[in-house]
Formats: structure tokens, sequence, C-alpha cells
């Protein structure tokens, strides 16, 4: 185990936009250790979205270093990316994204399957994520039978199905009332405790961020000292 | 990525909106009925013809006048026909039944009719296969003697009495003149080639010298020439061209004279049917082209529909392959489904056209090969296949954040 799960270095990133270039990120570096809680917060446009791509190997730096769970990924392939997000990152979306037909078990299969993971086992790994997020009597339900509350817990469980080291949520009670947003913060919270995984909170809610170990301000592309 | 998985996946999808999976595989399913009806009709048709081919007798050969590049050709006579009859100079041949042709005016009560009239020999019943419903084929003191006997076809029988059945010893006019009813022909049914239900039999000797007066003595139209067996046509071949080339005097020049073998029709159909069968696979291909345009179409909706979705999968580990895998599947699934079904269609198709040729008495019984089904199913897998890579194509190389931001 490295000291650190995200050791991203001096990263920039630059759209192309037309004859214009638009600076996202102007050499930002970020560590976060094992197990900690990190929000990033900014107004938009200053790069948080950005960043949180490329800390989710969503999409490349420009130029820097990155490193997640030790491993360096600013120069992988697409396919190579693909795999790292498999196994090492987990996605919580402020609007759910689950499959509307699938189940909540195929659902939270999904990963699973790309991780080439058999039938049986990936039946049970699923079920125990669900089971983790408090779901276990709902596997069979569609999407459009679950509450937004359980329909984000469906998609923490998928997050968190194949043991990533890190869970990167994006506004993940934005579209819920107060009480099931604080339930789903809640729930990240505990399984941070119990799990130790690393989770990285995307928001700009500065309620949200004064629970979190850590935040992360952005201004410009540049992280506000 | 699991196989199984993915194909109930597209079976589900594929469900999600039936009315538009049913529309689209509507394309195939005619594409893929149509080359299904049209190979079975076609290979029914080509049956049909080389049975008929092969009913007119085997092992047979058909000797004519060659009128076509001789000036001044010497006809067929009796004569000739007797010296191929001689087993001594032509051994593989086992019979030669020189025919008369020609039309006559058949009465019976007043009721007239044109018919065709053959005037043949004792031979005949040896090189045709002649069945009879009911009486006796000619003797040879009836060849001999001039006599006004007659067989009847069986359907100028119904045409005349309206029966076919205990006609033997009736008079009918034949050209004004009185002849015996001696036998009634089997009904056949079906024949292309101047059905010998539609025609009467004579002696040859009574057509000529009663009937035909146009007619040269001795002079016949065709001579049927059967061989020993089916090895022995190509030799029979041989020896009836020596004979004749012999007989009519023919050194250098071009015979007067040709000899066409069932082999030469069969080709000739086979081309026929081959060709025949070539142009309407043609114009189903083509259905099948525009039905795989259809599937593409829809994928492509489909694509852009679901945008998101791919986004998603891409961001829990999809890689290129899995999401190319994933459209190529259902969009072959919609084919190869709308080929089953086209299948069935063909079929029925094939059937009713069958049923519809049936009651025309044209027996024609479609076949649907198995090498026409493996075809149907081959072909609708590539064209779900070839249609579905572009759209495949354009799901995969999305990228992960611009699908997932799309709505």
């Amino acid at each position: 185990m490295t000291k650190w799960v995200v050791d991203a270095e001096n990263i920039t990133k630059v759209y192309q936009m037309g004859e214009v270039e638009v600076h996202a990120l102007r050499g930002l570096s970020v560590k976060i250790a094992p197990g900690e809680i990190v929000s990033i917060m900014g107004p938009s446009g200053s790069g948080k979205s950005t960043l949180m791509n490329i800390l989710g190997c969503l999409d490349r730096p420009t130029s820097g270093k990155y490193s997640l769970n030790g491993e360096s990924v600013a120069t992988l392939t697409d396919d190579q990316l693909a795999e790292i997000r498999n196994r090492g990152v987990g996605f919580v979306f402020q609007s759910f994204n689950l499959l509307p037909r699938a189940t909540a078990l195929a659902n939270v299969e999904l990963p699973l399957r790309y991780a080439e993971l058999n039938g049986r086992n990936r039946k049970q790994v699923a079920k125990q994520a669900l089971e983790a997020v408090g779901l276990g009597d709902r596997i069979r339900h569609r999407p459009n039978e679950l509450s937004g509350g359980e329909q984000q817990r469906v998609a923490i469980a998928r997050a968190l199905v194949n043991d990533p080291a890190i869970i990167m949520a994006d506004e993940p009670s934005g579209n819920l009332d107060t009480k099931a947003g604080d339930e789903i913060m809640n729930l990240l919270r505990n399984l941070n405790k119990e799990r130790g995984t690393t989770l990285i909170i995307v928001t700009h809610d500065p309620e949200i961020a004064a629970h979190t170990d850590r935040v992360i301000s952005l201004r410009d592309g540049r992280i506000e000292e | 990525m699991n196989f199984g998985q993915t194909i109930l996946e597209a079976l589900d999808s594929l469900s999600s909106n039936k009315v538009r999976t049913a529309l689209t595989m509507l394309g195939i399913i005619i594409g893929v009925g149509a080359v299904i009806a049209m190979l079975g009709i076609g290979t029914g048709t080509e049956r049909a013809i080389v049975g008929e081919i092969e009913g007119i007798g085997t092992n047979l050969l058909f000797v004519r006048t060659n009128h076509e590049d001789i000036t001044n050709p010497r006809p067929l006579t009796l004569r000739d026909a007797d010296a191929l009859n001689d087993p001594g100079f032509a051994p593989s041949v086992a019979a030669a039944a020189p025919i008369v042709q020609g039309q006559a005016e058949l009465t019976y009560a007043g009721q007239g009719t044109t018919v065709s009239l053959v005037g043949v020999t004792e031979e005949y019943d040896l090189v045709q296969t002649v069945e009879l419903s009911e009486g006796e084929f000619f003797n040879s003191a009836q060849i001999n003697g001039l006599a006004s006997a007659v067989i009847l076809g069986a359907n100028v029988a119904e045409d005349l009495f309206g029966r076919s059945d205990g006609l033997v010893g009736e008079t009918v006019r034949v050209s004004g003149q009185p002849f015996r009813v001696v036998a009634i022909l089997k009904k056949e049914g079906g024949s292309q080639f101047g059905s010998a239900d539609d025609q009467i039999l004579v002696p040859l000797t009574t057509a000529q010298v009663r009937l035909l007066p146009q007619a040269v003595k001795n002079e016949v139209s065709m001579i049927y020439v059967s061989a020993v067996d089916a090895d022995a046509v190509k030799s029979a071949e041989e020896e009836v061209a020596l004979i004749l080339r012999d007989r009519h005097k023919i050194k250098l020049a071009e015979d007067d004279f040709s000899i066409l073998s069932q082999e030469v029709f069969l080709d000739m159909a086979s081309t026929v049917t081959g060709v025949f069968t070539i142009f309407l696979g043609g114009v189903a291909g083509i259905s099948l082209l525009v039905g795989g345009i259809g599937i593409m179409n829809i994928m492509l909706v489909s694509v852009t529909e679901r945008t998101k979705e791919i986004g998603l999968r891409k961001a829990v580990g999809a890689k290129k392959n899995d999401i190319l895998v994933q459209f190529l599947i259902e969009s072959s699934l919609l084919s190869l489904l709308g080929g089953a079904f086209g299948i069935v269609l063909g079929w029925l198709l094939a059937l009713g056209v069958g049923k519809i040729a049936a009651a025309n008495d044209f027996l024609l019984d479609p076949a649907i090969t198995i090498n026409a089904v493996l075809l149907a199913t081959l072909f609708s897998a590539a064209v779900g296949l070839f249609f579905g890579i572009y759209p495949a194509n354009r799901a995969a190389r999305l990228e992960p954040i611009e699908a997932l931001r799309s709505e």
C-alpha cells in the first residue's frame, strides 16, 4: 500500500474549443490518503468537474502526473482506463444513472460483469453490496419502483461492489430532499468508517463540506489556499 | 463479458419497444420470406420440369429433319426408321418409333373439335410409356392394314363425350371419316409440352394415306429412338447419326437431321430455371438489403437514445469491445429473429403458390431445402452484423464524459 491513494501532481487540462484554448485546470496538485473523506468545492467553471473526471479516470490530464493507488494512469489507453475505473473507482452521480429496465441486483452486477466475474459469484457479491446499503429486501425491484433515496443507495451499492480504492460522489444528495440526502451522506460516511474506502465528494453545499475531513476549494483551475 | 447475459439483455432491450422492433424486423421478414419463397418455388419448378422431361421416357432421343442450316434436306422416312430398328447396325437402339403429326377435325354427334393427331407405329408403345385407362394399343394388323382405329387422349374424350370411360367401341369421325375408338389414354395431367391428354393417336399408315393428304408418302415428322439403357444413350446417338448419314449420303456436309437427347432438354431446363432462380433471388436480395438499411437506421436512433446508458457502462468499466459487442448482438438478434419469422412466412408463401399451381393443373411442389434455410439464416445474420457495425462502432467510440453529460 502506498502512502497516497490519490497522488496528482501539477495537473493541467486544456480544452480546444474551436480557435480558443480553455484552461480548465492550471497546474494543481492533490494528495489524498487512504480512508480520507475529502470534498471538492468551487463555483461553476472552477474546474471541479474536470478534476473529478481526471481523478475518476474518465479523462486524461493534458500534462502532469497522476497515480491512483500507486499506479500511474496519466498515459493509459481508453481500454486500460476502463479497467482502472472498473476495479479502482466507484461513481455516484447526482441523477443516479441506473439502467431503468434492470433490477436493483442487475444494476449492481453491471461492474462485475465487465470485470468478467462468473454468474454465481456475481449474484452473491452484488447481493452483499445491496445488503450493505440496507436494500437486501429490494433486490428484485426496478428503479421506477424505488424512491429517490433508495435509487441512490442502489447506485452506491454499484459503486462499492468491486471494492474500489476511491468512491467519487458528484453531488450525491443534489436530487434528494433533505432527509433522504442526510441518510445518503450518513450511509457514505458509515461505509467509509467500516470499509476504509476513500471518499471524494464534489459539492457546492457548505453543510456537506463541513462534515468532511478536508475541503479542497477550486477557483479558476487552481486550488484556493 | 458474459455472452449469454448480453443476449438476454439485448432481448430485453428489443422487447422494450415492441412496435419499433417489429417494424424493423418486418423488412428482414419480408426479405427472407421472399428469398425462401423464391428459392422454394424455383427449386419446385425445376424439379417439376425435370420430372416432366424424364416422364417423356428415359433413354430417349428425338431425331428430326434439320431445316435450319441445310437448303434441301432429305426428309426422314419410314425406311430410315426401319434401318434404325436393325439391331445389326444399331445394337444400342432398343426401338425407333417414327411418327407423323398433324391437326384433324374430330367430331361426335355433331360436336366438333380440332385436335393434334399423331400417327404411330407399334414401336411407339416401346419408346413412350403409353398408359391406357381402357382398351388396348394398336396391333400390327391395325397398323399395317390402314385400320380406322383411334386412341383418344383423356381430355379429348372428356370434351367430346363428357366422360372418359366406357368409350371403347364408340365411333367418332376424324376429318369426316368414321373411326372406332380402341382405347383411351390414362390422364397424365400437367404436361407443359403439348400434353398427350389433348392428342389422338391413329396408325401411322392410316394418318399418311387418309388423314394428312399433304404428307409425302413414307415421310415422317420425327423418329423417337430409345436406347437399350441409360448408359447406351451416347452410343445410340452415334449409331443413329452414322446410319442416317449413310442413308442420306452425307460425307462432309452438315447433317440434314438433328438428334436431340433428353440431356439437351435437361440442360436447357436447368439453365432456364437457374436464370429464373438467380433473378428471383436477386429481387429478394434487394429487399433484404433494404431491410438491413432499416436495421442500421433504427440502431443509430437507439445509440443516440441510449448515449447516457453507454456513458454509464463505460464509467463502470465497459471497454470499447463490450459496447461494440452489445450493439452488434442487438442488431444481429433483430435480423436473426426477423430471419426466423421470414423463413416461416416464405414457407407458407411457397406452400400457397404450390396450392394455387395445383389448382391450375400444374404440378409444382415447392421445395424448401435445408440449404435455402441455412442460406437465409446466414444471410440475415450477416445483414444484421454488417448494418450493425456502423452504429455499434459509433456507440463504442463515445467518450464517457460526453456521453454521461448528455440528456
